[in-house]
């Protein structure tokens, strides 16, 4: 599963580490936007852009603080840029500037997510987290997902309830659904995926290191779009590697969320 | 000079009554009212509505049976993803949930303050928040875009329960932590409103060592001021305490268990507050 260039003096390259590369790069040319990553590995790397091809992102805390500095994940901020209490941070939300990376529970091949409940909405056969922002969040700024464990439980035909908003139901909605709707991807453990179809559905746009197609495809409860040619996530350069390794990371928390 | 409205937790519970809109400020696991909220556990109030966003308020009051309708755009205790009591009380069709988006929470508080019936907003639509909540009604805008909103109707509230660092004994209240949440809100939007803080100060002493935008309450808004020191326990109330999260792993745990509930019930929520702070100290002395 490891890279093939990997330097040899290095330990390989992780899957978790592949996967902190592809949700750093879902930040690539966002420009001076604040990165809203939910989850550790999306934290890892939305950190690693700042640090590197994406330095005007805005960070936060995790609280109401943006950071003027990049500290290990878990650290706080030795300086402290900004100010974003809830109700900025939601008013935010509706001028666009930022690009939040998701969870989802479940996930529809029109990027429907769900993270309220699980069964019948009126008495759910496992209540979740409740709907939170989604419904805000993906009708005015980028909304990306991560799934840490790509399973048919995670991505179904059909989402029990819809917390964020999927290109069918956007369209079916009409222009105030549609004019600042975009879901830009989701990242999983075993690939990347955008809507880069016709029919704007989930596509599968690289694998990581080490995943086959037919992997994707079993673990996926829909049928999945699959170009003729996939390409492989890229591989992380030595300073990608050591500023994960090192700076963002020492303790090794992303191994906690993406197992080898 | 203003009247003096400094009362008890349990002068604040014998204001309210059942089936009234409590408005619960805080977020999630942080400067939750739980002194006032474990008063409210104390008492025979039943059948509230609760508009919060939901940490251990709504899971104690959930546990109790005391919510007949929750108003929320989610429950968390933060550091633990899922409020398990919450959690226990919708898998078992406890309670009337209206299921907003936190954005149309904070807009329902703010038409409620500014006295509107409603405020546009651009979400909810396509969402299944419209399909769970059939009454909520779009609008669409009488300019030229033509474009068609959600029309959030205004979250106006009975009472207001709110938990700040600082407050003087007329109802201005200070926040000396990160965020304010939107706790001036839900006491604008409530018809009373009752602050529990920390530590009650001359009101000479509220800038002392803090800066007038730490002001978030006005007295104007403010019916009723209780000092409870840790009285946002278990929940942050910083700089004055962090979370306990030792404590909250017990809650949690003891959530999880009928017979651990039972237990967990009867040695930290059967007396006052000051049992509850002495067993609460009681349990750190065993930990350690």
């Amino acid at each position: 599963m490891s890279g093939t260039d990997t330097p040899t003096t290095a330990p390989a390259v992780t899957r978790a580490e592949y996967c902190v590369l592809a949700c750093a790069e879902a930040w690539r040319d966002a420009g001076e936007v604040l990165a809203s990553p939910m989850g550790t590995v999306p934290m890892i790397g939305a950190r690693l852009a700042r640090l590197t091809f994406a330095p005007d992102l805005l960070l936060t805390d995790g609280e109401a603080l943006l950071m003027g500095d990049v500290p290990a994940v878990g650290a706080p901020p030795g300086v402290v840029e900004g100010w974003l209490p809830y109700r900025q941070h939601l008013a935010l939300v509706a001028t666009g500037r930022r690009h939040v990376m998701m969870g989802a529970s479940q996930l529809d091949r029109h990027g429907n997510q769900n993270i309220s409940c699980i069964g019948d909405w009126r008495r759910p056969t496992r209540q979740l987290l409740g709907v939170r922002g989604a419904p805000v969040n993906t009708l005015n700024n980028p909304t990306s997902y991560w799934v840490p464990r790509h399973s048919p439980r995670v991505f179904v035909e059909r989402v029990d309830m819809v917390c964020g908003v999927g290109h069918d139901r956007a369209a079916a909605a009409g222009p105030s659904a549609t004019r600042y709707h975009r879901l830009p991807g989701v990242i999983t453990d075993l690939g990347v995926f955008d809507f880069e179809t016709p029919d704007r559905v989930m596509r599968l746009r690289s694998l990581h290191p080490g995943v086959t197609v037919e992997q994707v495809r079993e673990a996926t409860g829909f049928p999945l779009a699959v170009p003729e040619e996939v390409p492989y996530t890229r591989d992380p350069t030595a300073e990608e590697l050591r500023l994960i390794r090192e700076e963002i990371d020492p303790r090794g928390l992303r191994d906690r969320e993406v197992r080898a | 000079m203003s009247k003096d409205k400094t009362m008890t937790a349990e002068e604040v519970v014998g204001r309210l009554r059942s089936g009234m809109t409590l408005g619960i400020g805080g977020w999630g696991s942080r400067r939750k009212p739980m002194a006032l909220v474990r008063a409210l556990l104390r008492s025979d109030l039943t059948d509230l509505t609760v508009v919060s966003y939901g940490g251990p308020d709504v899971g104690l009051l959930a546990a109790a049976g005391k919510i007949r309708k929750l108003v929320t755009a989610f429950a968390t205790l933060d550091s633990v993803p899922l409020e398990p009591h919450f959690v226990a009380a919708r898998q078992r069709g406890a309670f009337e949930l209206v299921e907003l988006d936190e954005a149309m929470m904070m807009w329902g508080l703010t038409a409620a303050v500014h006295r509107l019936p409603f405020m546009p907003i651009r979400a909810g639509i396509a969402s299944d928040v419209m399909t769970v909540n059939p009454s909520l009604r779009t609008i669409t805008s009488p300019y030229a875009d033509r474009e068609e909103l959600v029309a959030v109707p205004a979250l106006r509230l009975d009472a207001a329960l709110v938990h700040l660092n600082r407050a003087d004994a007329h109802g201005n209240g200070q926040y000396l932590g990160p965020d304010p949440y939107f706790d001036d809100l839900f006491c604008e939007a409530a018809d009373t409103a009752y602050v529990s803080c920390e530590r009650i100060v001359e009101t000479s002493d509220l800038l002392k060592d803090a800066g007038p935008q730490t002001l978030l309450l006005k007295r104007a808004f403010v019916d009723g001021v209780v000092e409870t020191p840790n009285g946002a326990h278990f929940t942050s109330c910083a700089p004055d305490h962090d979370r306990d999260e030792a404590f909250q792993r017990h809650y949690v745990a003891a959530a999880r268990d009928p017979g651990a509930w039972r237990e967990f019930t009867a040695r930290f929520l059967s007396g006052d507050e000051d049992a509850y702070q002495a067993a609460v100290a009681a349990f750190h002395e065993e930990e350690a």
